[in-house]
């Protein structure tokens, strides 16, 4: 690398780096412009300053109940999801089974049918068993939902490394149990890590699933939709887009910080 | 079964689907020795040794460790440790952890275990290693590593699987002379897989020489060279001249034998397995065959030839000599014990080639 060219260099590809942020990140960023704006329309030119709509978002409870609602969901579904997916991609990976190929194709077939059609097989099926519709029904969904995509993360990180490690954990004297924890755990880690966070963050913004399926207790994205009608909510609800914004931004850095080894792992954790 | 045996295969087959991977094998490990499983890919080596660390359970036979039976045995509780092919290091551990990972049973405090890991450094010469990560370090110190955490376990018997195969030759060939040390030193019986014939030499006590399941010979490293007991182990250890011949008669333990390429020849064979008229091999080794360019006196023990092509290989030279009614050429290395010389000869020259009586291993033919 040409370490005396300066770190702005014009060139075609830099252009098509800046262009591309520019393009992903623009519309996002009138989310927070929008929610300081003093103005119940969502339109140039910008008024005044103010924090009257973030102020109305802490004093709204149907709003605040429903993103209570959309993180409950997410945790769980996250983490069962995550669960399922790693004891599929450890069956998957390390065992020869019969009818691998079938059983696998089966999970990942959520991934596939549009969701729309899931949610209405789904809410057919609920009707025909008199479920009653719940956060629960959601939650239900979602991890039919997340399983798959959470087993992908897993599977690639199962195969990413060698099976070989696992046999030198049983070498060494420990039996399947201790070995799962003292070897496939924590070198599969960073996957799990991903799929916590892969099956949070489409739980918690999946709309289609929760439209069909929950009833009186709405998930934020049901919310937020069902509070476009009304232009008066508009932009605390833009404050709260900004404020998950922020939240997710803070997340990811911190997960991206833990991943570079930002906490190095004690050699004697390993006893 | 004998008392001294560390290890004994006993009738063992392992058959995956149609596959007989190993097939019917009955043989004893020596307690101490450096023994090694030597054959081809596919050969069924490698899936003996995992049957002895418990990865693979026989389908039929026993494998007894220390006159115990071991296929109840679950790999976690079988006084035995393996160094694997990828040395299996693992990445979120650094060394002092990979080493300490099969202590946690041990029972042992926290000074008394640093002090071991402390001598097994030591031992493996990466004293000042222990803080380095598995990623920090040399394919060479890996392959330590993994010898380190398997011999802090003091197992009864060391698995080795192919251990200096992704090594470069210099490295591989130092790190030979150090394991060869390092078993003489411990005296911990160490069961070797390789499929370099030159590895298994220089290594091994004794070699078990496999080929499709099943095992051919086992003997030391010399006998297998300078006396194998068949056509495949005396091709598949180094290199060979065959040639075709008939055991014309007999007396004692020498034989003479007539052939098509050499003439006559006398040679010593058995006289238990020979028999007047019976089909044999005549093999000789390609250093044991003296080139000369002036003819020489006697025609015992010597044929004439043709130079073909040559090769110069640094320390030896090899060259093919084409015979008179023979279509495929005889392989001669000579040793290039002068320095400066022209190594490279004519082709189309003449040559004799000469060998002295004990130089011809007589093997069945049939």
């Amino acid at each position: 690398m040409n370490t005396n060219r300066p770190w702005w260099r014009l060139d075609g590809f830099y252009i098509y780096a800046v262009l591309y942020l520019t393009f992903i990140y623009l519309p996002v960023l009138f989310l927070p412009l929008f929610s300081f704006n003093d103005s119940k329309y969502i339109a140039f030119p910008l008024k005044g300053f103010t924090l009257k709509w973030y102020e109305a978002m802490i004093n709204n409870p149907p709003m605040l109940s429903a993103l209570m609602n959309s993180i409950k969901i997410g945790l769980v579904v996250a983490i069962l999801s995550t669960i399922f997916g790693l004891l599929a991609a450890k069956a998957v990976t390390r065992y020869r089974m019969p009818g691998r190929g079938p059983v696998v194709g089966f999970i990942m077939i959520p991934l596939v049918i549009p969701e729309i059609i899931l949610g209405i097989s789904l809410l057919i099926l609920l009707n025909l068993a008199d479920i009653p519709l719940s956060l629960l029904t959601v939650g239900f969904a979602h991890l039919l939902l997340c399983v798959p995509f959470s087993m992908l993360v897993l599977v690639s990180r199962m195969e990413g490394f060698d099976k070989s490690m696992e046999e030198a954990g049983l070498d060494l004297g420990e039996n399947a149990w201790m070995t799962f924890w003292r070897v496939t755990f924590p070198i599969v880690l960073p996957g799990i890590i991903a799929s916590l966070l892969l099956t949070f963050t489409i739980s918690f913004d999946e709309f289609v699933l929760a439209f069909f399926l929950s009833s009186i207790d709405q998930t934020l994205p049901v919310y937020i939709w069902s509070s476009l009608r009304f232009p008066s909510k508009l932009p605390s609800t833009l404050a709260l887009g900004a404020t998950i914004f922020m939240a997710s931004f803070i997340v990811v850095t911190f997960a991206e910080w833990v991943r570079r080894g930002g906490v190095r792992l004690d050699s004697t954790s390993g006893i | 079964m004998d008392h001294d045996a560390i290890i004994s295969f006993q009738n063992v087959s392992k058959h995956f689907g149609k596959v007989k991977a190993v097939d019917h094998v009955n043989f004893d490990i020596q307690r101490g020795e450096f023994f090694s499983l030597l054959g081809p890919s596919g050969c069924g080596k490698t899936t003996l040794l995992r049957m002895v660390a418990g990865f693979e359970t026989p389908s039929s036979g026993e494998v007894f460790l220390d006159g115990e039976p071991m296929s109840v045995s679950p790999p976690n509780r079988r006084p035995v440790n393996m160094v694997f092919q990828n040395y299996a290091i693992f990445p979120h551990l650094d060394v002092r952890g990979n080493i300490a990972f099969g202590m946690r049973k041990a029972g042992l405090t926290r000074s008394e275990l640093d002090r071991r890991i402390d001598e097994v450094l030591e031992l493996i010469k990466l004293p000042g290693y222990g803080r380095r990560g598995a990623d920090e370090l040399s394919g060479g110190q890996r392959q330590r590593v993994a010898l380190a955490r398997a011999l802090i376990k003091q197992p009864k018997v060391l698995l080795l699987d192919e251990p200096l195969g992704a090594l470069d030759k210099k490295l591989r060939e130092q790190m030979q002379i150090e394991l060869r040390q390092l078993q003489q030193q411990i005296g911990i019986t160490f069961l070797f897989v390789t499929h370099d014939q030159e590895e298994a030499l220089t290594l091994s006590d004794r070699i078990a020489v496999m080929s499709e399941g099943q095992v051919i010979e086992i003997a030391s490293p010399s006998q297998l060279y300078e006396s194998p007991g068949s056509r495949f182990v005396a091709d598949f250890i180094g290199s060979m001249n065959f040639f075709e011949g008939e055991i014309s008669s007999q007396e004692g333990s020498t034989v003479r034998i007539q052939t098509q390429t050499l003439g006559d020849l006398s040679a010593a064979y058995p006289a238990e397995s020979s028999t007047v008229g019976q089909r044999v091999w005549v093999a000789i080794r390609p250093e044991k065959l003296l080139p000369v360019f002036t003819e020489p006196q006697s025609r015992t023990n010597s044929v004439a030839g043709q130079m073909g092509a040559s090769a110069y290989l640094g320390d030896r030279s090899h060259f093919y000599v084409y015979l008179a009614q023979r279509r495929e050429p005889v392989l001669v290395a000579l040793q290039n014990l002068e320095r400066m010389k022209d190594h490279l000869y004519q082709p189309n020259q003449s040559v004799w080639l000469q060998w002295a009586l004990d130089a011809v291993v007589v093997l069945p033919r049939d």
